[in-house]
């Protein structure tokens, strides 16, 4: 056997391929579940915080800050670990799906509050004088008038910090969650070979590659529209 | 303190402010302002920058908390603590000099936003009541278009119905021209003349000494935070008894 012919025995073995194929679609749908999820909850929620943060409560303000900056600071594998590992010790058994689902989702909307909320801060003060000035009120101004102008700043920061945490669900392998990874490594280590995370690798490619497209195209279409 | 034009009443005048005070930390920017609009009265002010024209404007509808003195819309003061302030401020627009237009939304949804938002009108009947204050400012064929597709002028004319679209007691002008290019600025001015016909008690701060000239029913001449002067238009320009009010009108009209 040549060089090469082991090569492709390697990493693009027909057979095991095809064996394989069908877990690692499973596994497909596993991530492809947790990202929407992550995504939707995440941004949501980041949301949802950066508007309380806009009435400068100074309690809720506090708490928001401390949940920001520990979330962006620990790595997600830590968290993911302590909470998963951890609990049960306390009488708490969380499935590892929702233990991933949780920790990313979390780390994302921390991720999303502090975007959004550079984005409310950046808008022009004349923007909130103009809205006031007819009658509208301080949400009513933040709601009709702030956000959406937000939003448009915050959509390409958005998009990239999505993708990199949607990405992440790869770890959720170390607890067994079945997604593309985990399905790979199971398959890789019953056949003995390394094509199916080969096959792992084309499904991440073929899954974010038209998201990383798209936050390109976010990007260059939101930049020269601003004001 | 007669006008030009008609008879102004001040016995119950439409905005009235009564020793109005604002300062920002040892700033003191107003020193006692009283000063009263009569209904359909064109009150323009002219003054040194740094006077406190903006800020007493800004006082007006409390975009800036005053210090001390008294607001008065109507003879009813605007500050009360019964007073909801949203509703006051439906009663008085304001324009500014960067026109702050909402970037996301359309001409006639940035006439529409408080109508509907804040007097919970329906969508047709807001559409129909922005595209009249549209008209009004010639520009009904832009409603759909966004502010960044508009020039200048046309954007601070769709500010102008935005505002007039509320049917307020008072309009305020924050320098209406003065971010705009020179061949832009008739437009908006004429928009101004139509609604001075129309009865539509005005404040104005601005530098178009021609246009204060021609269409105001008095100058009020601001320095240091305080009314130095005031009169009509002809007396001011012609002969200014204040010799602050000299020395600026020669600066800002060349000769």
């Amino acid at each position: 056997m040549s060089q090469w012919e082991r090569f492709v025995d390697t990493f693009l073995n027909r057979a095991v391929l095809a064996q394989y194929a069908p877990d690692i679609l499973k596994g497909v749908w596993v991530t492809i579940e947790l990202s929407l999820m992550i995504v939707v909850i995440g941004t949501f929620l980041g949301t949802v915080l950066a508007l309380i943060r806009a009435y400068e409560i100074r309690i809720l303000t506090g708490f928001i800050v401390v949940f920001a900056d520990v979330f962006r600071a620990l790595p997600p594998l830590v968290l993911i670990l302590i909470i998963f590992f951890g609990l049960p010790n306390a009488g708490i058994f969380l499935s590892s799906f929702l233990v991933l689902f949780l920790v990313l989702m979390l780390i994302l909307a921390a991720f999303s509050e502090e975007i959004i909320w550079a984005g409310i801060t950046s808008v022009d003060r004349g923007q909130w004088e103009a809205s006031r000035s007819t009658g509208l009120g301080f949400s009513q101004s933040l709601i009709w008038v702030v956000l959406p102008q937000a939003m448009r700043l915050a959509i390409p920061p958005l998009t990239n910090r999505a993708i990199a945490i949607t990405k992440m669900t790869a770890l959720g392998t170390v607890i067994g969650v079945p997604d593309i990874l985990n399905q790979a490594t199971t398959a890789q280590s019953f056949s003995g070979n390394a094509s199916p995370l080969m096959l792992a690798a084309m499904a991440y490619v073929l899954l974010f590659l038209p998201l990383v497209i798209m936050s390109r195209w976010l990007e260059h279409k939101f930049a020269w529209r601003k004001a | 303190m007669r006008g030009t034009t008609c008879n102004l009443d001040y016995d119950l005048p439409t905005l009235e402010l009564r020793g109005l005070h604002k300062s920002f930390g040892q700033l003191d920017v107003l020193r006692g302002i009283d000063l009263k609009v009569a209904q359909s009265e064109l009150v323009f002010v002219v003054g040194p920058s740094g006077s406190g024209k903006s800020t007493m404007l800004r006082c007006c509808n409390r975009l800036e908390e005053p210090s001390a003195g008294e607001v008065l819309l109507e003879g009813v003061s605007i500050a009360g603590a019964r007073v909801d302030l949203n509703t006051v401020r439906q009663r008085i627009g304001m324009v500014f000099q960067a026109f702050n237009l909402y970037p996301h939304l359309s001409a006639r949804k940035n006439v529409t936003l408080a109508l509907r938002k804040v007097q919970g009108l329906r969508k047709k009947n807001a559409d129909e009541i922005a595209l009249a204050a549209l008209d009004r400012v010639g520009l009904s064929d832009k409603a759909d278009s966004y502010p960044s597709e508009l020039s200048g002028g046309q954007q601070q004319r769709v500010a102008i119905a935005r505002a007039l679209a509320l049917e307020p007691q008072v309009m305020l002008f924050d320098e209406p021209t003065s971010a705009l290019d020179p061949e832009l600025v008739g437009d908006v001015l004429e928009v101004m003349r139509d609604m001075k016909s129309a009865g539509i008690t005005m404040l104005v701060v601005s530098h178009e000494m021609n246009f204060a000239r021609d269409a105001a029913d008095r100058i009020i001449f601001m320095d240091q935070g305080k009314i130095v002067e005031q009169g009509p238009p002809k007396e001011i320009f012609e002969a200014p008894r204040n010799e602050r009010t000299r020395v600026f009108l020669s600066r800002v009209m060349g000769s």
